[in-house]
């Protein structure tokens, strides 16, 4: 296994533009985070500092930098779709096969890749956010701080699962650019079924389906935030109260889909003809 | 003999094309050996079958003893397909270190083989700045990095300018020297004839031939002759038995020879009848023209 992380790790490592990406992917939610973590002053106008807004307490604050720092997955999706394209583009996947690569070991050093990404950005983000957390919560007794810790595990796999999709995407169309399109194909379209079923059937089973979509399913790993932040500011208002948690079916769905891309995209390469 | 790869009733179809046709055929260790066919005539299919990177259709091939899986014996096998694929953002030794991680070999091996194919002083130079020449010899100094038990090579020379091709051969032949077995496929006939000890010939997918080189065809050779009586000989020839046709081009004659016979015994024959011969030849027809007759005559 880590003999398969090296070799995808040098191919990505020495490559300049998937190497400046990854740098990217990492600093860019850590200075967004910093950033909104600082006070502010805008000449002495007013100050804005986000602190205040309690949005860094104990335990929302998972959920809030969770939520964010996933939008920032974009930057590594780009990396992982061009490093399928440029292996096909290239021919050095055929290369690296008949140098003794099984086909097998070669979709899990690109899987491992993945998972081990995502593991370093889990705990980047778990330790920041438990740093800036210890700084401007008001609550810091133990059994607060890690109540909702579990979306540290939701950001895990929400990542785990969307690079999957695009390792998949990648195998299947071989060109990077054209993967990324698919990608927003799927987008709309989950959004069009949704509204095509919404309308056409009821919209209690519609909504229930939808949650099965590939793209769905990773987004109820992590709800957004901002109803609950203002929840919290409104307490009284009991229109606004809806489901956040991390349910264990939101899991094994995620988790079901991962499977299911690794698998197909391993059937992919069996199947063709190099 | 201790084979290497076996072949049995390989098929291979691409839709409605069959590319390589009830495809049989063994490599023993210690030979050269070229796959010889004109373009389309399945030897990269073939190649890529048993590299694993194109699906066969019926029929089974396997490494050494057969106890092995594919991709474990591709580890002891060294290959270069067509064109050489490296990650051109990377430099010559870097692109050889992955190639070490992926066979499971010791780095220690890089700077020895690249001095074999005389790329030592280029090494940390990315291989895009890299000539086709450059290319093709980096991609021989990485398939031998394992010390492979065989070295397949498909059309090695392709595109390469004069210099290129002769130091590819010259590289061919000192690792043929060493021992290891070589497969090499080719359209260029004389490639295989300078090289190959062994050959198969092969014409849309199907074997025509397999055996040594100088063994193609059943051939006595034959004789070019010219005379100052053009047309006694000629005379001569026709009713002489040991003479299966003879072709005339203008001054020249060749005579082609069904039974065993000596230049200086033909020369004394035709002395015996009157007939001087100006020009005397005799000659076995070269691998291209071997060649040409099996794929013409089937």
């Amino acid at each position: 296994m880590l003999r398969l992380i090296q070799l995808e790790l040098q191919k990505l490592w020495l490559n300049k533009a998937s190497r400046v990406l990854i740098i990217i992917s990492f600093i860019l939610p850590f200075t967004v985070l910093i950033l909104s973590s600082i006070k502010i002053n805008f000449f002495g106008f007013f100050t804005l500092e986000l602190g205040e807004l309690g949005i860094f307490n104990f335990p929302i604050i998972w959920h809030i930098t969770t939520f964010f720092a996933a939008q920032f997955k974009f930057f590594f999706a780009i990396v992982v779709v061009s490093m399928i394209g440029n292996e096909y583009s290239n021919k050095t996947l055929k290369q690296n096969l008949i140098d003794g690569l099984s086909k097998k070991e070669f979709i899990l050093s690109k899987f491992y890749t993945i998972v081990f990404f995502s593991l370093c950005a889990t705990v980047l983000i778990g330790l920041a956010t438990f740093a800036i957390g210890m700084y401007y919560s008001s609550y810091t007794e133990a059994s607060i701080i890690f109540r909702e810790v579990d979306f540290l595990l939701a950001y895990f796999l929400k990542l785990v699962g969307f690079f999957s999709l695009c390792l998949f995407l990648g195998m299947l169309v071989k060109r990077s650019a054209f993967a990324l399109g698919f990608l927003f194909i799927l987008f709309i379209s989950e959004s069009i079924i949704y509204g095509l079923m919404k309308w056409l059937i009821d919209g209690n089973i519609a909504d229930k389906i939808h949650d099965f979509f590939p793209l769905q399913s990773m987004w109820n790993l992590i709800e957004q935030p901002i109803q609950r932040i203002i929840m919290t500011k409104f307490p009284d208002n009991t229109d606004m109260v809806y489901d956040f948690a991390l349910h264990w079916y939101e899991i094994v769905i995620v988790l079901g889909w991962t499977a299911i891309f690794v698998f197909l995209s391993l059937q992919l390469l069996k199947k063709r003809d190099l | 003999m201790e084979p290497i790869l076996t072949i049995s009733n390989l098929t291979k179809k691409f839709g409605y094309l069959t590319a390589v046709k009830n495809l049989t055929f063994t490599i023993n260790k210690g030979n050269v050996y070229g796959i010889l066919g004109p373009n389309g005539s399945g030897k990269s299919t073939t190649l890529g079958i048993v590299l694993n990177v194109v699906n066969k259709t019926q029929g089974d091939f396997h490494w050494f003893d057969g106890n092995i899986s594919t991709h474990d014996a591709l580890k002891k096998v060294g290959a270069i397909i067509e064109r050489p694929n490296f990650y051109s953002y990377m430099t010559a030794e870097q692109n050889l270190k992955l190639v070490c991680r992926i066979k499971g070999v010791d780095h220690s091996k890089i700077d020895e083989k690249l001095a074999i194919v005389g790329l030592l002083d280029r090494k940390t130079h990315k291989f895009r700045t890299y000539s086709l020449g450059m290319k093709q010899r980096l991609a021989i100094a990485s398939a031998l990095l394992n010390d492979p038990e065989i070295l397949i090579l498909d059309e090695p020379t392709n595109g390469l300018d004069p210099q290129g091709i002769h130091q590819i051969r010259q590289i061919i032949k000192d690792i043929a020297a060493n021992g290891t077995t070589i497969l090499l496929a080719s359209h260029l006939l004389d490639e295989v004839e300078k090289v190959c000890t062994h050959v198969v010939v092969l014409r849309k997918g199907e074997k025509l031939y397999s055996g040594r080189v100088d063994e193609m065809i059943n051939s006595h050779g034959f004789f070019e002759l010219k005379a100052e009586k053009h047309d006694e000989l000629l005379g001569v020839l026709e009713t002489h038995s040991n003479i299966e046709k003879t072709k005339v081009e203008g001054e020249l004659i060749t005579a082609f020879l069904n039974e065993p016979m000596s230049a200086s015994e033909f020369n004394k024959l035709m002395f015996d009848r009157g007939i001087l011969l100006s020009h005397l030849v005799k000659r076995k027809e070269s691998l291209e023209e071997q060649f040409l007759q099996l794929t013409d005559t089937k």
